[in-house]
């Protein structure tokens, strides 16, 4: 560990520069957020009013909220879940003893590369109400001309179904890392003592697989609950009806738009929160793992 | 009978992996076919679905439109400055928590960690009028120094020291290298692979950053390239013009699709070491 005794100020001057970055521009913001939290800003005498936890309640009871958390919930569950999936499966199917997995591996990083935005932009040419091939796929096969742009429904599933795709590189490339570091051994091992493929599956490569699974949901649920905002803020604006005004794109109306920075600033210490318990999960899934490795 | 079924297995992986690749890769697939087309070609029945000869019309279309050379120009500054700026930054952090023992480090490391759980969007409205009082909105101060903290790059190095011998720190220090000396002529050699996948990560994630440079820029110069996306996107709203809209998209993922697949190799290995623990 101390590889450069006799050095007592040179350790403390190496991580200066990202202590201070950490310390200005992250912790002193996010305390503001917390105290601006428990304040409003009288409109006329223009200076802070503290309301105690008003903007916490008004929130919590607030329809409007309530159905904005409702959504960002439900699309980040879509989103990590048949993301993650999928990813897995087509991860798995390319670390199989086949030949050109190498290519495989390599063709299915590239959305990694994507931005929400794009993303959304490509996808909304496929859902686009008059040329779009999959709105006309669906019309001619059910009858049913869906306006993905109108329909509070189809827009959540545009929405839904461009976030699952772009982020479907970057779960496959730690997908592929993760199934390459389950010794072979260890698989080779219970298939000869027996062990279906299936078996083999659950009780040897996904318990090891454990930790890259705990990362990404993490790193999923911060792309549902952040990175979105993006494809919403071009593709449908939160709308139609609010139906993808998520939590996040409602803090930027609400502080923003609306100028009521206290209740956007309870908005983003709940975001906090949520996020916080997702990571802590997940630094606590990836220890104890470390444990079982010895 | 036993070769037969493994064959037939692994035939259907490469069916259902080649099947699985046509339908990721379509969406972009069609885009480029719409970028090549006019505006009238785009919306003809039936749908074009072979690349036409109007993608270079439609390029310099969306090139002036959204004034490309503006976007592409600030989006490189700001991915560059800071993908640097991080990996120096996370260098030296990571250097010091393998390297030194010292005085509140079981502090400062976590203090390290806890910040990817404060992504910028919940501090996002103290963070502007913190901005606003530097009078950093609107310049490349403050779509830069905000990020330069980077948890991700301080476990990416940390984990690699973590397994670099410790005889070639004592080694070093023998011959009399000042610690400075042994990072800069033995440590950073080591660790090209793992700057390369930083480099990956951090240009393509700032790159396609947009929440922040949306509130921090309001003026038309100091834009970036997903800001424009926006503009060629929304401008248009009765039929939109898909050909322009998608040429412009094509252009402005170009950057980042360039360093992803000139550093692949290291960023998978890197990846794969993160995730070793």
């Amino acid at each position: 560990m101390d590889r450069f005794p006799n050095h007592r100020f040179l350790p403390y001057a190496l991580v200066l520069p990202s202590i201070t970055v950490i310390a200005i521009f992250l912790i002193y913001p996010f305390g503001q957020a917390i105290y601006q939290s428990f304040h409003r800003i009288n409109p006329i005498r223009r200076q802070l009013v503290n309301v105690g936890w008003r903007n916490y309640l008004e929130m919590f009871r607030s329809p409007e909220y309530l159905y904005s958390f409702r959504n960002t919930f439900i699309f980040a569950v879509l989103v990590i879940g048949l993301g993650l999936i999928i990813s897995l499966c087509i991860a798995l199917l390319t670390t199989q003893n086949i030949r050109g997995s190498g290519f495989y591996q390599v063709a299915f990083v590239w959305t990694y590369a994507m931005s929400p935005i794009i993303a959304g932009v490509m996808w909304s040419l496929i859902f686009d109400p008059s040329i779009g091939l999959m709105t006309n796929l669906i019309g001619n096969l059910t009858g049913y001309w869906i306006n993905f742009f109108n329909d509070t429904v189809a827009a959540f599933i545009l929405v839904t179904v461009a976030s699952i795709w772009v982020m479907l590189g970057y779960n496959i490339v730690f997908f592929i890392a993760g199934l390459q570091n389950v010794p072979y051994e260890l698989k080779e091992a219970a298939s000869i003592d027996g062990a279906t493929t299936w078996q083999v599956f659950w009780v040897v490569t996904f318990p090891m697989l454990s930790p890259t699974v705990a990362f990404l949901v993490f790193v999923n649920t911060v792309y549902a609950f952040f990175q979105s905002f993006g494809l919403v803020d071009v593709v449908t604006m939160g709308g139609p009806n609010r139906s993808t005004e998520f939590l996040i794109y409602k803090i930027y109306k609400d502080g923003f738009g609306r100028m009521q920075e206290g209740q956007a600033a309870a908005q983003s210490v709940v975001l906090f929160i949520i996020i916080a318990i997702v990571g802590a999960v997940q630094i606590y899934t990836s220890t104890k793992s470390a444990v079982y490795d010895r | 009978m036993r070769v037969n079924r493994k064959l037939i297995t692994k035939i259907g992986i490469h069916a259902i992996l080649i099947l699985t690749l046509i339908v990721v890769a379509f969406p972009i697939y069609y885009a480029f076919v719409m970028a090549t087309h006019t505006h009238q070609d785009a919306y003809a029945f039936p749908p074009k679905l072979m690349p036409g000869k109007e993608l270079f019309a439609n390029i310099s279309e969306a090139w002036q439109r959204v004034k490309m050379a503006t976007l592409l120009k600030n989006s490189t500054i700001i991915a560059i400055s800071v993908s640097f700026g991080k990996i120096t930054f996370s260098i030296l952090a990571a250097f010091a928590f393998t390297h030194f023992k010292f005085r509140g480090s079981w502090f400062l490391f976590p203090l390290a960690m806890v910040t990817q759980m404060m992504p910028l969007p919940v501090r996002v409205i103290p963070l502007y009028r913190m901005m606003a009082q530097l009078g950093w909105l609107n310049t490349y101060w403050a779509l830069t120094i905000p990020y330069l903290a980077s948890t991700t790059g301080i476990i990416l190095f940390r984990q690699f020291y973590m397994t670099v011998p410790a005889e070639l720190a004592d080694a070093a220090r023998v011959d009399g290298a000042t610690p400075m000396q042994y990072l800069r002529k033995i440590l950073l050699p080591l660790s090209w692979t793992n700057v390369a996948a930083l480099l990956v990560i951090e240009f393509v994630y700032m790159w396609n950053e947009y929440l922040w440079p949306n509130i921090a820029i309001t003026a038309s110069n100091m834009r970036v390239a997903q800001m424009g996306l926006r503009m060629l996107y929304t401008s248009e709203r009765g039929a939109a013009e898909w050909n322009i809209i998608m040429a412009g998209t094509f252009i402005i993922m170009l950057p980042p699709l360039i360093v992803l697949i000139l550093f692949r190799k290291q960023f998978s290995e890197g990846i794969a070491m993160q995730t070793t623990k």
